[in-house]
C-alpha cells in the first residue's frame, strides 16, 4: 500500500522557508548581482577592482583579521573559565551568570561609545591617570597611529560579547553527565587532566557552536569600531558602510558585503571539519 | 592490607537532609560487603562519601589505616564502577580501560599488558578498537568493570552496577562478577538495593535504612536472624511473614496465641520473652519454613489458601490465617485449591521473635 503523502511537515516548514527567502537568501543574491553586474547589466569585474584597489581595503583587512585573531582566542580562554565556574555550582554562582549576561542587554553602539567615553581625551582613563598622578597631561589613546584603538576596541568586544559564548559553553558543560568527571577522578585524574582529558572532548560540539557563531560576529563587527575609534581604525563592515553612505556606491558596498559572506562562509567550513565530532563519539 | 573503616560518618544534604546518620562499618581486608536497602535509605551517599566524591560532615574514614577523610578521590587509591558506568564515550574502548593506568604514568608496555589482561578476564578483547557508542549496555558496563580491575585496586567500590541490565543478563553478569571478584582479591563495597544479589555476593551484608545501619552480618545470618522487622521484610522473596501474637502460660509452658492457632514457645525463647513484661509480641516466620498439613494436628495454625501460584520449581500459597495472610512455599506437587482449609506447622526453631513497639528481634539462649 503506498503511503498517503504528508503535507502536514512542509506547512509548518512554510512561513520559515519564506522568510528566509525573502528576507535572507534573495537580498543576498542581489548582493551579488550589485557586485558583479553595473547599471546596464553587465557582468564586470571592476567593482572588486575598485574595492581591492582602494587604500583602505588592505587596511580594514588586516585590522579585522587581528581583530579575529586577539578577540576570539581572548573571548574563549575567559569564557570557558566563567562557564567552568558558574558549573562548579559554588555558592552564588547562579549570581554571576547574570552579572556576565548584563553586557548582552546593551547594544553595541552604546557599548562602544561606553568605551569611547573611557579612552577619549577627556575620558575616565585619562582623569583616573591624571589624578594619580601617572600622566601630567592627557594622552591621546585614540590615534591612529598607535595600537591603542585596537586594544580599545578589542576591550570593548571582550567586555560586550564575552558572555555570548559563556552561555554556549553552560549550556554545554551542563549537557554533560557528572558521572564522566567523578570517574576521571576516582582513577587519578587531577584538575587540569580532567579539563583537558575529559571535559573538553565532551565539549566540543557546543565549543564548535560558539566559535563559529563568534567568528562570524567578529567579521561584521561596526557600531563598536566606529564609536570606539572613529576614522582612526577602518574594518571590512566599516567600509562597506562608507562606499555605501559616503560615497554612494551601491556596487562597491555588495563587494564587501560579498567579500564578509564568503570570509564568514569560509571559516565555517573551517570549524565544521576541525572540530568535527564523529557519530561513534557522541554521547 | 586495605580494610576500610568509617566511623560515626555523616552526610547531611542542604543542612536538613540527613542523608547519612552517624555510620560505624569495619570492612575487612579482601572482604565483600554489600550495601543494601531501599533506595534513599544512603547507601549510595555512603559509598561517595568512601570514593571521596562528597565531603563529610562528621566522622573519619580510614582506608588500610590511612586516615583519607579529607582526601581527595584520586588520592585514595580506589577503583569505582559507576551505576550509569561512566565509559568516556570519546575515548576507544582500549583507552578507557587503560585511562586509570595512565594516570598512574604505567609505563606503555605494562598499560598493554594490562588492558589486554583485562579484557580478557571480561571476554571484550575483540571490543578494544571501538567506542563506547558502537557498544550494548551489557558490553558497556564490561568496560566499566574492565577499567577498574585494571589498575589492580586495593579497593574496589561498585555503586548498583548490574541495575541497568536487563533481567538475563543481571543473572549472567552477576555469577560472573562473583567468579571475578574472588580472583582479584580488593576490599569491596558494594551497592544494590536488589536483595538477591546481596545475598548471592556479599561476605557480608549491610542493611540500611534512613541513613543508618541495621544490621551487618553474613548473608545466612541476615535472613535467618534478621535484626528486626524492617530486615526480615526486606529481604528474601517472598518476604518473612509477620503476625501479632499473646503470650500466656498454660500450665508450666508458654504459649503464644495467633488470630489462626496456638503454637508452643520453645523453652530457649521461654526467658527472654518473660523479660520483656509485657505480653504481645510479634512472631515472624520465612514461607519455606512453614510445612502445610491437610489434617488438623495440634501446634498448628489453621488457614483458608486463598491463592496458589504454581512457581515451577515451587508453588507459593496465600493463606490467610485468622486476620492475617501468609504466604506458604511448598513443593511443586502439592496443589491445593483455593478455599481449601490447610494447617500450618512451623518448627518452633524457625520461629523469630520480635518486640512489637520496636520491631526489634528479641533473642534467645
Amino acid at each position: 500500500m503506498r503511503r498517503r503523502f504528508q503535507w502536514e511537515p512542509y506547512i509548518l516548514l512554510l512561513p520559515s522557508t519564506v522568510y528566509l527567502m525573502l528576507f535572507f537568501a534573495w537580498p543576498m543574491l542581489q548582493a551579488f548581482e550589485l557586485a558583479f553586474r553595473d547599471e546596464n547589466g553587465v557582468w564586470t569585474l571592476e567593482f572588486i577592482q575598485r574595492m581591492v584597489n582602494d587604500v583602505n581595503f588592505w587596511k580594514a583587512v588586516r585590522t579585522t583579521f587581528i581583530l579575529i585573531v586577539t578577540i576570539i582566542p581572548l573571548q574563549f580562554l575567559l569564557a570557558l573559565a566563567m562557564a567552568l565556574l558558574v558549573n562548579a555550582k559554588l555558592r552564588g554562582s547562579d549570581l554571576f551568570v547574570y552579572i556576565y549576561a548584563l553586557p548582552l542587554a546593551i547594544s553595541d553602539l552604546a557599548a562602544g561609545i561606553i568605551w569611547f567615553a573611557i579612552f577619549t581625551e577627556r575620558g575616565y582613563l585619562n582623569t583616573v591617570l591624571y589624578s594619580l598622578g601617572i600622566l601630567d597631561q592627557p594622552y591621546i589613546f585614540l590615534n591612529y597611529q598607535t595600537a591603542w584603538p585596537v586594544v580599545a576596541v578589542v576591550l570593548a568586544e571582550v567586555w560586550r560579547a564575552t558572555s555570548i559564548v559563556m552561555v554556549v559553553l553552560v549550556a554545554g558543560l551542563q549537557a554533560i553527565p557528572r558521572e564522566y568527571d567523578e570517574a576521571a577522578q576516582v582513577f587519578g585524574a587531577g584538575w587540569f587532566t580532567r579539563l583537558w582529558r575529559v571535559t573538553l572532548p565532551l565539549l566540543r560540539p557546543s565549543i564548535q557552536v560558539a566559535l563559529i557563531l563568534r567568528t562570524i560576529l567578529a567579521f561584521q563587527v561596526f557600531a563598536v569600531v566606529l564609536a570606539v575609534a572613529g576614522q582612526a581604525l577602518t574594518v571590512l563592515a566599516a567600509e562597506a558602510y562608507r562606499w555605501y553612505g559616503s560615497w554612494r556606491n551601491p556596487h562597491v558596498a555588495a563587494a564587501y558585503a560579498a567579500l564578509i559572506l564568503v570570509l564568514s562562509l569560509g571559516t565555517t567550513v573551517f570549524y565544521l571539519r576541525t572540530l568535527q565530532v564523529s557519530e561513534e563519539v557522541r554521547v | 592490607m586495605a580494610e576500610i573503616r568509617l566511623e560515626n560518618v555523616r552526610k547531611v544534604f542542604d543542612r536538613k537532609v540527613v542523608a547519612v546518620d552517624g555510620v560505624s562499618l569495619m570492612v575487612k581486608d579482601q572482604e565483600f560487603t554489600v550495601l543494601l536497602g531501599p533506595s534513599g535509605c544512603g547507601k549510595t551517599t555512603l559509598l561517595r562519601c568512601v570514593a571521596g566524591l562528597e565531603q563529610v560532615d562528621g566522622g573519619r574514614i580510614f582506608i588500610g589505616g590511612r586516615d583519607v577523610t579529607f582526601l581527595p578521590p584520586r588520592q585514595r587509591h580506589i577503583a569505582m564502577v559507576f551505576q550509569s558506568y561512566a565509559v568516556f564515550p570519546h575515548l576507544t574502548v582500549f583507552e578507557n580501560i587503560a585511562f586509570g593506568l595512565r594516570m598512574q604514568r604505567q609505563p606503555e608496555a605494562a598499560i598493554r599488558q594490562r588492558v589486554q589482561e583485562a579484557a580478557e578476564l571480561l571476554h571484550i578483547a575483540d571490543l578494544l578498537e571501538r567506542y563506547p557508542s558502537q557498544l550494548s549496555g551489557g558490553q558497556r558496563q564490561r568496560v566499566a568493570v574492565a577499567r577498574a580491575i585494571a589498575v589492580h585496586p586495593e579497593v574496589l567500590l561498585m555503586d548498583e552496577p548490574l541495575s541497568n541490565l536487563d533481567a538475563l543478563l543481571r543473572l549472567e553478569m552477576r555469577a560472573e562478577l562473583k567468579r571475578l571478584l574472588r580472583d582479584i582479591h580488593a576490599t569491596t563495597i558494594y551497592v544494590t538495593h536488589d536483595q538477591v544479589e546481596a545475598l548471592s555476593l556479599g561476605d557480608r551484608i549491610a542493611v540500611m535504612r534512613d541513613g543508618r545501619i541495621l544490621q551487618y552480618d553474613t548473608p545466612l545470618a541476615v535472613y535467618d536472624h534478621p535484626a528486626n522487622t524492617f530486615v526480615g521484610g526486606f529481604i528474601g522473596n517472598p518476604p518473612m511473614n509477620f503476625l501479632k501474637g499473646m503470650l500466656r502460660h498454660r500450665e508450666d509452658r508458654l504459649e503464644v496465641a495467633t488470630s489462626g492457632g496456638t503454637l508452643e514457645v520453645p523453652e530457649a525463647m521461654r526467658s527472654a520473652l518473660l523479660a520483656q513484661n509485657r505480653d504481645d509480641v510479634i512472631i515472624g516466620v520465612r514461607a519455606e519454613n512453614i510445612e502445610p498439613q491437610t489434617q488438623e494436628a495440634p501446634n498448628t495454625l489453621r488457614g483458608t489458601v486463598l491463592v496458589v501460584e504454581p512457581l515451577g520449581s515451587h508453588n507459593l500459597l496465600t493463606v490467610r490465617v485468622g486476620e492475617e495472610h501468609v504466604k506458604v512455599s511448598t513443593s511443586a506437587d502439592f496443589r491445593p485449591r483455593s478455599g481449601e482449609t490447610l494447617w500450618l506447622r512451623v518448627h518452633p526453631d524457625k520461629l523469630r521473635w520480635f518486640d512489637p513497639e520496636t520491631g526489634q528481634a528479641i533473642r534467645g539462649e
